[in-house]
């Protein structure tokens, strides 16, 4: 047994000209950002200002850069995928050839689930929930910054699986026996299940963390009924979060088992069974995707509510559709294998089931639409995600109502009008979600307003491009093409799938613009300041802050009388109140634990994966190590002085005085 | 407004298939495939009445209440109002309480285990998955094909499927319903032909590297002579499907060519089904398997 287990300079890929010169581009602007950090000496700020911090807002926009990392990685997929396949016709081979392109097709889907929408949606909820319910922070911050790491731990794994070995070649879903020793005896599989078992548990606690945060720390009077529409649709989301991941972790521990150490709980023979795989990954997958849609949805009651200057219609009609989504997301799985072979009442049953889902998204839909009747509709960038979002969630809405009755599915199942529909919806609903969120509160997380021009702009692209790249997929189902073809033989499928890659372009120069929005929105930061705090006109507390918040977000934490908390405030004059006197903070301290314990993890994970057995135990004990030093740190927290409070404060409404003067 | 062009151009595009393009769910000829094209289009017509309304109140509203508009009335803090609320939650409830109970009798109506109804006997024929190729065997005729599989027109077939590897789906787009192959498990569809051709059959789901290539043709002979004399035919080839010879074609191999077996194995396809039942009692396998009626024998 070599000192390295099963890994040799083999497992780098030099063969694949894509890989190494993919590699090449990392590595410069890996080495890049080394030097101007250097450069500017910015590696104190970075260490003591962000990767040990416990603030919540901090590690919400380090979760938001970990998905837009790993976007431009998932989409490369993509666009790397359209394009084979738009090659590869009439009988032609394509560039891609089998042994690439199945892995591309699995990374792609693993990447945008788990280390692209989800670290998204989780960074805007880190970044606001607290705020809203006008708390100083979550209820474990050393927790918040653990969980963080965890899911940049499960990152790093993946993308190590793009130079060093291979990456599953089964689907994202990984199904056995397929995902068996027997039929994928190399470390791809291996990968897969590290990657997404370790940030798996990342989000596991954060799902606790904000459940509790939620449940312990809203502003005194904030009853349950009183939080602002994304904490709840966040709270839902959090709590399929618990009840759902640890699924994940049990259905992956069995794989693991069954690879390692030759167990049968998945396999063809020795008594093992497949189906039981298909059925808990997708009792974990199902409510997964109510966890990306639910706080999107809140973000959209948010956004439409804040710009047409009205209260949103119906609320508690919102949080309990809401509700219903995510218990009725417990009892539709099986709707992702009706062509198992299960009776026609069990199957009929799960349909039924799934359409129900469609009851309360359509209530939400309507109160959206009577949200905005007798409004006052600003089109800004977040607006026009919305809409975009009402139109192509409706169509999404549609055909997966269509998917979930049985005979249809018999035959649709598996189909690209699958793929279609999923896309429709987690880019039409989620992704143009946190696209809206993200310009939403922009401001409030950096205190600069991004360019509204070239946010249009990337919105047209989006919204242009999502047509042109999936209504193509619908048709190409009903043709009966497949998912997963490496290429194709079939003279009326070329259109579609060219007009596919080209909507897939368009994506291209969406994204393109919105990193360029970035870039000059931050060029530009000093012309487009936002002093007072509230741009937008807000409804909710997290605008009655500084932009960007104090770090202990309320110096004096607010009284909530009404949903709109802070409108509440406005309409009473007393918005802006400084208190008699300041009251010393009690705040967390840095450090460095997460990373330690998480890095650990993460060495455990590789260590597992190329079955380097000594690294495997050192890094265990390493974790075990830096988490017992954690549970008897005693320099953990500290106070911030009334005097500094005061400073900070006294700045604070002396912008906001600016801005009302000028208003005047 | 450019959404509302490009969603109208996709649902004409969608709705032009609707009326006819060559191959796939859309163009069905069998009987099966033809009632689940009509259950796809009847559903969507309803869904229609809902989603086509929404998407033009959506851009409607927007429109008509955007910044600037002082003539309409602004009230910032209606945001309650129960006959609304009633409304909004009863247009789905009924939408769905008709789409419900459409599926409900549709499921059991097309429940894939379930035999055609129909004068004629159906000829069965097992399915066997492989990496990457379909094996075909007739137990009434005695006779295997590898991506080939053979039946008369207007003669109901009973597909008893089963894998040797990973799980495939076996999938003929032009008759209807699609049914996963599992190792150690027989699943079943029923299909028939209405009209005689030669129609694609893939694998619908993926199952590795040889996964594109595992097509097959599925041919719907003119009347029963004449898939008699394709029999006759088949029992001319010298080849035997022997249990060795089984397991030389079941070694991977991709993008395998159509292939003959005059004579086959008569307990083959549950070998195949029993190999990995290992010591476990028969019994107990069964009940353990009734629930999913996957029974190994009937």
């Amino acid at each position: 047994m070599s000192l390295l287990g099963n890994l040799t300079l083999d497992a780098i890929p030099y063969h694949e000209p894509i890989i190494m010169v993919t590699l090449a581009v990392i590595g410069v602007i890996g080495l890049a950002v080394v030097g101007l950090i250097t450069k500017y000496e910015k590696w104190g700020v970075l260490w003591n200002n962000w990767l040990t911090s416990v603030d919540h807002k901090r590690l919400g926009m380090m979760y938001i850069i970990l998905a837009l990392v790993m976007l431009i990685r998932g989409f490369s997929d993509a666009i790397m995928m359209r394009a084979q396949l738009a090659i590869a016709t009439n009988g032609s081979e394509g560039y891609l050839p089998p042994e690439h392109y199945d892995q591309i097709f699995t990374a792609h889907g693993i990447i945008m689930i788990i280390f692209m929408a989800m670290p998204f949606m989780i960074g805007l909820m880190n970044i606001v929930l607290p705020l809203q319910i006008g708390a100083r922070d979550v209820a474990f911050p050393f927790m918040n910054n653990l969980s963080f790491w965890l899911t940049a731990s499960g990152a790093v794994l993946i993308n190590i699986s793009l130079g060093l070995g291979e990456f599953a070649k089964t689907g994202w879903l990984a199904y056995p026996p397929l995902s068996e020793m027997s039929f994928s005896p190399g470390v791809g599989v291996d990968y897969y299940i590290w990657a997404l078992q370790i940030s798996g548990i990342g989000t596991l606690l954060t799902g606790v963390n904000f459940l509790v945060t939620v449940f312990k720390m809203r502003a005194p009077g904030m009853k349950l009924m009183q939080m602002p529409i994304f904490t709840w649709t966040c709270t839902w989301a959090n709590i399929l979060i618990v009840a759902s991941f640890p699924i994940l972790t049990a259905v992956l521990g069995l794989l693991t088992l069954d690879r390692y150490l030759d167990f049968h709980f998945f396999t063809n023979d020795g008594g093992g069974n497949a189906m039981m795989y298909i059925n808990l990954f997708w009792a974990w997958g199902h409510p997964e995707v109510y966890i990306l849609v639910l706080p999107a949805f809140g973000i959209f009651s948010e956004v439409i509510s804040t710009f047409t200057g009205k209260r949103l219609f119906g609320y508690t009609s919102m949080v309990w559709a809401s509700g219903a989504i995510s218990i009725l997301g417990f009892v539709v799985w099986l709707h992702h294998f009706f062509t198992m072979g299960s009776s026609a009442d069990v199957n009929a049953f799960f349909g039924v089931m799934t359409m129900i889902i469609a009851i309360p998204t359509g209530v939400k839909l309507f109160n959206w639409l009577f949200t905005m009747y007798r409004g006052r509709l600003r089109i800004t960038v977040p607006v026009l995600w919305t809409l975009g979002f009402m139109v192509t969630f409706s169509i999404g809405g549609m055909t997966g109502v269509l998917l979930a009755v049985p005979g249809a599915d018999y035959v649709l199942h598996n189909s690209l009008f699958l793929v279609a529909h999923f896309h429709n919806t987690i880019i039409g609903g989620a992704v143009f979600g946190y696209m809206a969120g993200f310009a939403f509160w922009f401001p409030k997380a950096t205190g600069f307003h991004l360019n509204e021009r070239l946010g249009k702009y990337s919105f047209w692209c989006w919204q242009v491009g999502f047509y042109v790249a999936f209504m193509p997929l619908y048709v190409l189902g009903f043709l009966g093409m497949t998912r997963r073809l490496n290429h194709t033989n079939n003279p009326d499928w070329n259109i579609w799938l060219y007009i596919a890659a080209l909507g897939a372009v368009i994506i291209f120069v969406g994204i393109i613009l919105q990193f360029v929005q970035l870039y000059v929105s931050i060029r530009d930061r000093e012309q487009n300041p936002d002093l007072d705090g509230d741009p937008w006109n807000g409804h909710t507390l997290e605008w009655s802050t500084a932009s960007p918040p104090q770090f202990y977000n309320f110096a004096t934490l607010p009284k909530v009388h009404d949903i709109d908390a802070f409108t509440d405030m406005k309409d009473k004059g007393i918005e802006y109140q400084a208190p008699d006197e300041y009251l010393p903070i009690h705040m967390p301290r840095n450090t460095a634990a997460g990373m330690q314990i998480a890095g650990a993890l993460g060495i455990v994970g590789f260590a597992l994966i190329w079955h380097i057995w000594w690294l495997a135990i050192v890094g265990s004990v390493g974790m075990v190590v830096a988490l017992i030093a954690r549970c008897y740190a005693s320099y953990v927290d500290y106070y911030v002085e009334p005097q500094e409070i005061a400073e900070i404060e006294q700045a604070h409404l002396a912008n906001v005085a600016t801005v009302k003067e000028e208003l005047v | 407004m450019l959404i509302r062009k490009l969603g109208y151009s996709a649902l004409t595009a969608s709705l032009l298939l609707l009326s006819g393009c060559e191959g796939g769910v859309l163009d069905p000829k069998g009987q099966v495939g033809i009632d689940e094209k009509y259950l796809i289009v009847v559903a969507t017509v309803l869904m229609l009445l809902v989603v086509i309304p929404v998407i033009g109140m959506t851009l409607y509203f927007a429109w008509r209440y955007r910044e600037g508009r002082e003539q309409e009335i602004y009230d910032p803090k209606w945001a309650h109002s129960t006959k609304i609320e009633v409304v909004v939650w009863l247009i789905p409830i009924v939408i769905i309480a008709i789409l419900g109970t459409l599926t409900w009798y549709s499921t059991q109506k097309l429940d894939p285990y379930k035999a055609l109804e129909h004068d004629h006997k159906p000829i069965t024929i097992q399915v066997v998955s492989l990496n990457w190729k379909w094996l075909f065997i007739y137990p009434e005729q005695g006779i295997a094909t590898v991506n080939e599989v053979v039946f008369p027109k207007d003669v109901p077939v009973e597909f008893k499927i089963t894998s040797d590897t990973t799980m495939n789906s076996f999938f003929i787009p032009q008759l209807g319903s699609q049914i996963y192959s599992m190792a150690g498990m027989t699943t079943r569809v029923n299909l028939i032909a209405n009209e005689a051709g030669q129609f694609d059959g893939i694998s619908a789901n993926y199952s590795g590297a040889g996964f594109t290539g595992m097509k097959f043709n599925a041919i719907a002979k003119p009347s029963e002579q004449a898939f008699d004399e394709w029999v006759l035919a088949v029992k001319h080839s010298p080849a035997i499907l022997t249990d060795e010879r089984y397991a030389q074609l079941a070694l991977p191999s991709e993008n395998n060519p159509v292939d003959y077996f005059g004579s086959v194995e008569s307990e083959l396809f549950n070998h195949v089904v029993m190999q990995f039942m290992g010591t476990m009692d028969h019994h107990e396998q069964s009940e353990h398997s009734a629930q999913m009626h996957m029974q190994a024998e009937d």
